[in-house]
């Protein structure tokens, strides 16, 4: 018997006025692996993901957490209980820097309140030295992206922009890490650094990932566990060998053929 | 017109640009946190103003905590109108927003009518009104004391933003709601916050303006004005609101000095288009930049 998942979605139906976004889709997320969501454009992935972080609210289905039903959670209740998540568009906080953009991600960890806080001394101050230095630690060092934390994010490149919304969601020490389309743009080079982030993550750190992505290659070499959608349907999962090789799969990345092929001529 | 008038002009319209750039920061807080323009505003600076007014002389509370009352009596009055007002329409067209505050404006401005009157009342005097005297230059008191007030204010709220972790929150629920919201940021927390920032300056501001001159609905009139001024500095800049304060203050009382009283009004304004004519976003403004 498998240990019971980190994440469970259960039977999500969401239904935008006529449309089904999702209809009836279930995933398990297990602690420690590298879990992908693939599927074609428009085949709700991405409301798969707004539904888990709270933005979605699902006309049926449940969703549990560690055991705990989060179901009818506020996104920011569910941020605080360790969903941290990217965004698909870069969704940093322009005009403000790369350390501020990722201090916000601690936002949720630290216990004084909004009163202490606005006297910032005590408890406050202490917090803000103890967050800071975990930061440096564990996620600045870690993504290399020391040399330009003081720089405004609007004057960074697009790669080196993920790259900090990668660490503003490490810094809120997640036990399960969304990623929407981490590599979505970027060059050969770029892909590459970000695919081997996030598979150190798994393999030092033993963190939980659910991702979305479009690059096969990068999806096949890194994932544990792939669960591909189509038109708001689960229609396969399981290990991207399995998935690779299903023919729902196939039908639904490369169509049906119309008829046969004669012999000698198909491909 | 010597030299020493027009320094000493030039100093009381320095002094009461402060005024001026804070009731513009009142502007520029919520407009900042919902991209509309607050036209209720002189409308809180008013009731402030009021509260302050009744603590003092229907309460009899010393004036320190009259002011104290005023502050947390405006606040209650900004969480209701975020909570009951504001929220329920997330979501809409900004100009929907905008309309909004111009029915709550008018609102208020009945409100106070009818519990207040709508006579000229004396309100407690709050700042010295002693002259200071350099020299041969003379400034009032009160115009001294209200831009220290004012600067006080602006220089706490400012540090507030820049370093305090909710005044970091409180821009980012600003700039990105949704994303804020998924770091876990309380965004509703944040914008009832804002209000009830905007709500006491506007109560600070109108609490001066009021015991300057004196106290009646009349009074919300004067946030009109300010509405040159921020839009001078750039709606969304804090700076542009201080400095397009200083600089109408300043060209109010030359304008004064110069042409007269009635040269006040007019003088200032038309400046203030012939800079917009060259740069429509205002002084420190952000200028829109669409990609296509």
């Amino acid at each position: 018997m498998n240990p019971s998942p980190l994440l469970s979605v259960e039977d999500v139906h969401l239904r935008f006025g006529g449309i089904k976004a999702l209809s009836g889709v279930s995933l398990q997320v297990k602690a420690g692996e590298i879990t992908a969501v693939i599927g074609p454009n428009g085949a709700g992935k991405t409301s798969l993901f707004n539904t888990i972080s709270g933005f979605y609210k699902p006309q049926q289905g449940s969703m549990v957490l560690e055991g705990q039903d989060i179901s009818t959670t506020k996104p920011n209740v569910r941020a605080a209980m360790g969903l941290a998540r990217t965004f698909q568009n870069v969704a940093l906080f322009r005009g403000m820097t790369v350390l501020d953009n990722i201090k916000l991600g601690g936002h949720n960890r630290m216990a004084a309140n909004t009163l202490q806080a606005m006297a910032y001394w005590g408890k406050s101050q202490q917090e803000e030295l103890a967050l800071r230095e975990e930061i440096e630690r564990d996620v600045i060092d870690f993504l290399e992206i020391d040399h330009v934390r003081h720089q405004s994010v609007a004057s960074l490149s697009y790669g080196l922009q993920k790259r900090v919304e990668l660490a503003r969601a490490l810094a809120m020490r997640p036990k399960i890490l969304m990623l929407d389309e981490p590599v979505a743009g970027m060059n050969r080079e770029e892909t590459e650094d970000m695919a081997r982030f996030i598979l150190d993550l798994q393999e030092e750190r033993g963190m939980t990932i659910l991702l979305i992505e479009h690059d096969m290659g990068m999806v096949m070499d890194i994932s544990n566990h792939v669960a591909v959608l189509n038109f708001g349907q689960l229609i396969a999962s399981g290990t991207p060998q399995h998935v690779r090789n299903h023919p729902d799969v196939i039908e639904a990345y490369l169509g049906v053929r119309e008829s046969q092929p004669v012999s000698g001529q198909g491909a | 017109m010597d030299w020493i008038t027009f320094a000493e002009f030039s100093l009381i319209g320095l002094f009461s640009g402060g005024l001026l750039a804070l009731v513009a920061l009142g502007f520029v807080l919520i407009y900042k946190g919902t991209r509309a323009i607050n036209f209720a505003m002189g409308e809180f600076m008013m009731l402030g103003a009021y509260l302050v007014y009744t603590g003092h002389s229907w309460l009899k509370m010393p004036l320190w905590l009259s002011v104290v009352f005023g502050l947390v009596g405006i606040s209650c009055v900004a969480v209701l109108v975020e909570r009951f007002v504001l929220r329920p329409l997330a979501g809409q067209p900004v100009v929907s927003v905008l309309m909004v505050t111009i029915g709550l404006g008018a609102f208020l401005h009945g409100t106070v009518d009818a519990v207040w009157g709508g006579q000229n009342l004396e309100m407690p005097q709050l700042l010295s009104r002693k002259p200071l005297i350099w020299g041969d230059v003379m400034v009032p008191g009160a115009v001294f004391w209200s831009f220290w007030v004012a600067l006080a204010v602006i220089a706490g709220l400012s540090l507030y933003f820049r370093y305090s972790r909710t005044g970091i929150a409180m821009r980012a629920a600003a700039s990105d709601p949704i994303t804020a919201y998924a770091l876990g940021i309380d965004v509703r927390h944040t914008q009832q916050l804002t209000w009830i920032f905007a709500g006491c300056v506007g109560a600070v501001a109108g609490t001066i303006v009021a015991s300057i001159s004196s106290l009646s609905p009349a009074l919300s009139g004067t946030a009109l004005g300010v509405l040159a001024v921020v839009i001078l500095g750039g709606l969304d800049s804090v700076a542009g609101a201080i400095i397009a304060g200083l600089l109408v203050g300043w060209l109010e009382s030359i304008a004064v000095g110069y042409f007269g009283g009635k040269a006040r009004d007019l003088v200032p304004y038309v400046v203030v288009l012939a800079i917009l004519m060259v740069r429509p976003y205002g002084l420190l403004g952000t200028r829109d930049i669409e990609r296509l």
